[in-house]
């Protein structure tokens, strides 16, 4: 069982009680909510007269459902509309912080709550959409929950939950140029697999999360998820306590000291035991991308889409499915696979530093003929700060569009879909099959910057021949 | 909220690993203030891809309550109208190789018992009702062991969700509100809370 690592400090400091079930009540620091997994549990909370108890520790934006070409009210769609308007009624109604659109502060939920300084080592935080994880990139304990334990929070601010067991997965070394953080956290799935994480809470430790920014470090943790762990973290320091500094909600004056010498506190011990470690070696990662139908069918861009004999047993019939699915061929390059449609943004990749890169390499270019490329900000801040640096413009230049903050096509609530066949390649988190908005419509999940090699060369490219 | 020990009733296999909440219910179908008519929408597009014959569709399936699934059942997104599609169609109880942690507590959450077998279980299991999906089978979170025909075998989940189901408190939201004064002492040790807000 672990011990003195920062999971199990936090978790010990927010348990309230142990439940007759043996579960633990625990504590959340952080309620985030949006319009697609809140309506139902503020209905909950009505059918059972019960009120919000901490209305002032839930913080609610819009992002899943709204359009990013047209955002003028009444939507388009009646039932986003109707989403739309359930969300600010309730928030007004229990007087919960909303973020609407035009407010400036409006964005994707794990966008949002770290550039206003609202996620904070040490907390927990919980949110009804499974990529809460990213805001374990500071040192909380995030992690997504259902509608039911939505209603939870609101009503009681806590949650029975069983414990989690710990892993460290420690990478070491500098990466290449062209390689990402996002690069780092597919090959960590490739190697553990989806359900290698089920039942822990991924700590990620090593000089190469060290050496990342906040924004890099959100990327990993943001698909713990997809590796089957429900949370993923890492230990805050300088770079953590640097981002937060002078952000809106980031303690002020005298506070600020002491919440850096709490937040110092709360690390894994040097001598923490974990239940389990697993370890890499950064120069091992290449550019990495999906083959497959689940995000642990990855691959380097230079290797070849796996045969089925090279495949552990257990993998082999999900591969076929993928194969016939996607319709890739085992032992071919996945290099030079034809792209239809080209997507930059999402949870996992839409933040300020994610358009930088993308847009270094966009610069100059133009989008292949017959793709249709386009960039979805993941927030109004990072949409603001970009079009400040003219991104934007290099964007158009280049042949992308330029759109509204959202959720967008990472999971296609909104008007933003692949049709039919079309392949994509996407910055998101999801290569799942009809994920991105059509039944068989087919993704690679990869960086922002293969992306936009993708866009130019208009089939899977290698990045790093375009340095 | 009642108690849930056993239960009894027609199976449905439904073979495949990593079984996405996306593949559960498209999220085209998310976009209502309710959880109204998924029921109907379970599997949809699998089952449009099928062509009738997806478990969820072939006539000797329909009305059976427990759900066999292969491994890492219900990965990916948190929608809880994964687990509410599956049990407005009919189910009462899953038994599979392994479940994604979100979904296994949506269920729970909802008194729908997600329940591991070994993986040989499973496809023994699978098998038999393949060809015997008009008999019963039974799932006795008492003894913990599913039984079938001539065989049974053992069935594993974790202690705290068991006990929730056993003990009739699966619908946490009460018990947690009993707790108020706990609740303010806790949120009263954390320091960040004066600061974050």
């Amino acid at each position: 069982m672990s011990k003195g690592t920062l999971f199990d400090k936090v978790w010990d400091l927010h348990t309230v009680k142990i439940l007759p079930s043996g579960q633990t009540q625990l504590f959340i620091g952080l309620h985030l909510i949006h319009e697609v997994t809140s309506p139902q549990a503020f209905a909950m909370l009505r059918d059972r007269g019960l009120k919000v108890l901490h209305p002032e520790r839930t913080v609610a934006t819009v992002d899943h459902i709204v359009p990013t070409d047209n955002q003028a009210r009444p939507f388009a769609d009646e039932l986003a509309e109707e989403m739309m308007q359930a969300l600010e009624n309730n928030a007004k109604d229990c007087g919960i912080r909303f973020y609407n659109i035009g407010s400036g502060k409006q964005g994707i939920v794990h966008v949002i709550a770290p550039e206003q300084g609202l996620t904070q080592p040490g907390m927990t935080i919980a949110c009804g959409d499974s990529h809460t994880s990213t805001h374990g990139a500071f040192g909380a304990i995030a992690f997504g929950i259902g509608t039911s334990q939505v209603r939870d929070v609101l009503a009681s601010q806590t949650l029975a939950l069983s414990k989690l067991k710990v892993r460290k997965i420690e990478v070491n070394g500098t990466l290449a140029p062209g390689v990402y953080a996002k690069d780092v956290i597919l090959h960590v799935i490739r190697q553990l697999g989806v359900k290698g994480g089920v039942g822990y809470a991924y700590e990620f430790a090593g000089t190469t999360f060290e050496a990342m920014s906040m924004e890099e470090r959100m990327t990993v943790c943001n698909m713990s998820i997809e590796g089957g762990a429900r949370c993923g973290y890492i230990n805050p320091d300088e770079v953590t306590f640097a981002y937060l500094k002078n952000r809106d909600f980031a303690p002020k004056d005298a506070d600020w000291d002491k919440a850096v010498a709490w937040w110092q506190s709360i690390r894994s011990d040097a001598d923490a035991v974990y239940d389990d470690v697993a370890t890499f070696d950064a120069s091992d990662i290449e550019p990495t991308v999906t083959w497959g139908i689940t995000p642990g069918q990855g691959m380097g861009v230079s290797e070849l889409i796996p045969t089925l004999e090279t495949l552990p047993e257990s993998e082999r019939a999900i591969a076929q499915e993928a194969y016939q699915y996607m319709a890739l061929n085992p032992g071919t390059p996945i290099k030079g696979t034809k792209i239809d449609v080209c997507f930059i943004g999402s949870c996992t990749n839409g933040r300020l530093s994610d358009l930088r890169e993308a847009a270094k390499y966009a610069e100059g270019k133009q989008v292949a003929t017959g793709v249709k490329a386009f960039v979805v900000p993941g927030s109004e801040r990072v949409k603001q700060e970009a079009e400040a640096e003219g991104l934007d413009r290099i964007f158009q230049q280049a042949g992308f569009e330029w759109r509204e903050p959202g959720c967008s096509m990472c999971l296609a609530m909104n008007p933003d879909k692949l049709q039919g066949r079309q392949m994509s390649a996407s910055s998101s988190n999801r290569n799942f099959k009809g994920r991105q908005g059509s039944s068989t419509g087919r993704t690679l999940l990869m960086s922002p910057a293969m992306v936009v090699a993708a866009a130019v060369k208009g089939e899977v490219a290698d990045v790093r021949e375009l340095l | 909220m009642s108690q849930i020990e056993t239960i009894s009733g027609r199976g449905i296999p439904l073979v495949g690993a990593d079984i996405d909440t996306d593949r559960i219910i498209p999220a085209r179908f998310l976009r209502s203030i309710t959880f109204e008519g998924l029921g109907q929408q379970v599997f949809v597009d699998d089952r449009t891809q099928a062509n009738g014959q997806h478990s969820f569709d072939l006539p000797q399936y329909q009305g059976a309550k427990i759900l066999v699934v292969n491994g890492n059942f219900g990965c990916g997104s948190s929608r809880e109208h994964a687990p509410q599609a599956i049990i407005k169609w009919g189910i009462q109880a899953i038994v599979g190789e392994s479940f994604a942690e979100i979904f296994l507590g949506n269920c729970s959450a909802n008194g729908i018992p997600c329940v591991t077998a070994a993986p040989e279980t499973v496809k023994q299991l699978q098998t038999w009702l393949q060809e015997n999906p008009q008999k019963a089978i039974d799932l006795d979170l008492a003894a913990m062991e599913v039984r079938w025909g001539d065989s049974s075998a053992a069935i594993y989940m974790g202690e705290g969700p068991r006990q929730m189901l056993l003990t009739g408190t699966w619908d946490t939201c009460g018990q947690l509100l009993q707790n108020r004064d706990r609740i303010e002492s806790t949120a009263s040790q954390l320091p960040y809370l004066a600061w974050s807000h």
